[in-house]
């Protein structure tokens, strides 16, 4: 038989290029198109390693295949997909163009067989990422792309120095599980993290996201992170450190989340959020908290996209996008309401949606292992999430006071994107076993007994109560919350003007010593050699004579002093 | 708003809907935790196998959460143009 492979992430770079330069009406059809191509691409691969290159006198490894490479890069031809759908009569061409070469980036290091390979993609996804963001075409996209490239750039040059020690050191840059004993995998393991917005660096994701146009951040909200999450699945499995990173990321996606007034940094936190739950899956490394970490981000792009593209719609159609100015606005966009509930309850993990099949893995893997701490935190955190996503979304755009806005729905393409993710969100969560069919490892797991139902119930409804009782103490503040960033937004520059204006000061007093003391060395000069000091002034003729007569004088009178020593 | 703008308002946003939601989620919660009566809850550490746990560790976490915002919000919040002014 004729066996082919094409790296499915050179089908859509493939894509991304035509869609640059093809004819504006021929447009649509190849980035629809695209990222379908790219999908049976994903499944033409088989296990193992399938295809090599010779990169820089390296032979690299451009594609392996592997169950949670496979289920990763489906996912995310599957989002490229709904994405252009979403975008492609709203967004400019280039903006689409970039989005489907960032989506290729993520196919890429999905399908990546060795840690060069790995960066070269991770560094494209840097890239396209960036000009997405840009897209957003105001100021603060500008500066916070710029802000966002950095960080980017700094987190792949981490990750570089990591693999190039590991290439010096092992001669070996295969991707596969690494202790943190040394170096090299300390920096591969920060390089990694950066890019799932770990502690302390989680600030770029909520500074970033949000700044891109209403279409480019229903893309960004897939890719980069969940990324991390598959190369933290690949190379630190079990890793305990990553439960209690991960941790952190969960409560600080809720509790900065709470504190947000803009629609889409609400969910930006969320995503750090759902992201810290990945973290902790691969943190705890058993085979079913990696199944869960893997259905998590599968289940996660579907819903996170979802209220993404809910968000974008609003924004599209009023032009606003914080929550003190939205409201109400359930009787004009019932399907984007609708569509927005829909991801709300699913990323809350609500029965019968994907996040009730996905979450309810990991939270069991960690009380499979016993570990109580984690998992009381897990839970109470599940109850934190419908708080600051599944309930303050909706709540604060679709419904709370009247604002008077009356947008309709928006255009026919975002709404079927809309209903295309709303029935997977929903699919998932009914037919559980067409997820768990893709999973690494074999699931011995049933997400629906009574008991499940019945706890995940309470746990839900009384935390809606919560946030129904609480209300008052979450009236909206036209504020930010200032983050860990501060220290390089704000704190770095203050730091710098401190110690120029210290340099200054020193450099004043510096000079003022110097003026000082060259000026009274020129005066001690002036008075000595000055046109009236003593050594130059012109002395009379007379008072030269009576000198000279002085002089002669003692002259004379030395003569009859008698030398000394003589007879 | 008066009685007459509340008829021409939305169905969904009558108050006297609005009570009725009210009603239906307090019978909504009331039976979820009911439900415990027939369904045996095992837990896996014990405590979360008490009557009601999950109702309660829901709710109190949610406010525990709301409330600790609530500090750390005096603490970081700033108003919206606060970098715009540092850069400056």
């Amino acid at each position: 038989m004729f066996e082919l492979i094409i790296p499915p992430a050179f089908v859509m770079l493939i894509g991304a290029f035509l869609v640059a330069v093809s004819r504006p009406g021929l447009r649509p059809l190849i980035a629809l198109a695209a990222p379908l191509v790219t999908l049976y691409a994903i499944w033409q691969i088989p296990d193992g390693i399938q295809l090599t290159a010779t990169f820089l006198g390296y032979e690299v490894q451009v594609v392996e295949g592997g169950p949670e490479r496979r289920l990763f890069a489906t996912v995310f031809a599957l989002m490229g997909f709904g994405g252009v759908l979403f975008a492609f009569r709203q967004a400019k061409w280039y903006e689409l163009a970039a989005a489907m070469a960032y989506s290729a980036g993520a196919i890429g290091v999905s399908f990546a067989g060795d840690l060069i390979v790995m960066f070269l993609f991770w560094e494209l996804m840097a890239l396209f990422s960036v000009i997405v963001v840009w897209c957003g075409g105001t100021f603060g996209s500008k500066r916070a792309g710029i802000r966002y490239i950095i960080m980017h750039l700094l987190g792949g040059i981490i990750l570089k120095v990591g693999i190039e020690g590991i290439m010096i050191h092992t001669g070996s840059v295969e991707i596969r599980p690494l202790a943190l004993d040394n170096f090299d995998t300390w920096m591969v393991f920060i390089g990694i993290l950066v890019n799932a917005a770990a502690p302390p660096i989680s600030a770029w994701l909520a500074d970033a996201y949000p700044e891109s146009s209403p279409t480019g951040s229903v893309f960004l909200s897939a890719f980069t992170t969940k990324t991390a999450v598959l190369a933290l699945m690949l190379l630190f499995p079990g890793q305990p450190l990553l439960i209690w990173i991960g941790l952190w990321m969960i409560f600080y996606g809720i509790i900065y989340a709470l504190l947000e007034n803009d629609i889409r940094r609400i969910l930006s936190y969320s995503i750090i959020n759902q992201v810290g739950f990945m973290v902790v899956a691969v943190g705890i490394g058993t085979e079913m908290a990696l199944n869960g970490a893997a259905a998590h981000a599968f289940s996660h792009i579907f819903y996170k996209a979802l209220l993404f593209m809910s968000a974008g719609a609003v924004i599209y159609q009023t032009g606003r996008h914080k929550c003190s100015e939205l409201g109400g606005l359930f009787r004009t966009m019932p399907l984007t309401t609708i569509c927005g509930t829909i991801g709300a309850l699913a990323i809350s993990a609500f029965p019968l949606t994907s996040g009730f099949i996905s979450k309810s893995l990991t939270v069991s893997a960690a009380a499979g292992e016993h570990m109580t701490l984690v998992w009381f935190l897990l839970v109470a955190a599940s109850a934190g999430v419908f708080l600051h996503a599944g309930i303050k979304f909706p709540w604060y755009v679709f419904f709370q006071r009247d604002s008077g806005l009356r947008p309709k729905d928006p255009p026919w393409n975002m709404q079927a994107a809309m209903v295309l993710f709303a029935v997977v969100c929903i699919g998932l969560g009914v037919f559980p076993e067409l997820l768990y069919g893709l999973l690494p490892y074999p699931v011995d797991y049933v997400p629906y007994t009574a008991e499940h139902v019945i706890t995940q119930s309470q746990l839900l409804l009384f935390a809606g109560l919560a946030f129904f009782v609480m209300l008052p103490l979450m009236k909206r503040t036209l504020t930010i919350s200032l983050d860990l960033d501060w220290f390089w937004r704000v704190g770095w520059v203050r730091l710098f003007r401190g110690f120029e204006a210290l340099l200054g000061g020193l450099q004043r007093a510096a000079s003022a010593l110097a003026f000082g003391l060259l000026r009274r060395f020129s005066g001690e000069l002036m008075r000595h050699h000055g046109a009236e000091g003593v050594l130059a002034r012109a002395w009379p003729i007379g008072s030269m004579l009576l000198w000279v007569a002085v002089l002669l004088a003692v002259l004379l009178l030395l003569r009859y002093v008698p030398e000394a020593g003589s007879p | 708003m008066n009685e007459r703008d509340d008829k021409h308002d939305h169905w969904l946003a009558r108050p006297a809907t609005i009570r009725w939601l009210w009603r239906v989620f307090g019978l909504v919660l009331g039976l979820v935790v009911a439900a415990q009566f027939f369904v045996g809850v095992h837990g896996h550490f014990g405590v979360d196998g008490w009557f009601g746990f999950n109702a309660a560790f829901g709710f109190f976490a949610c406010v525990a959460m709301v409330l600790f915002a609530k500090v750390l919000g005096w603490l970081v919040k700033r108003p919206e143009q606060y970098y715009r002014d540092q850069e400056r």
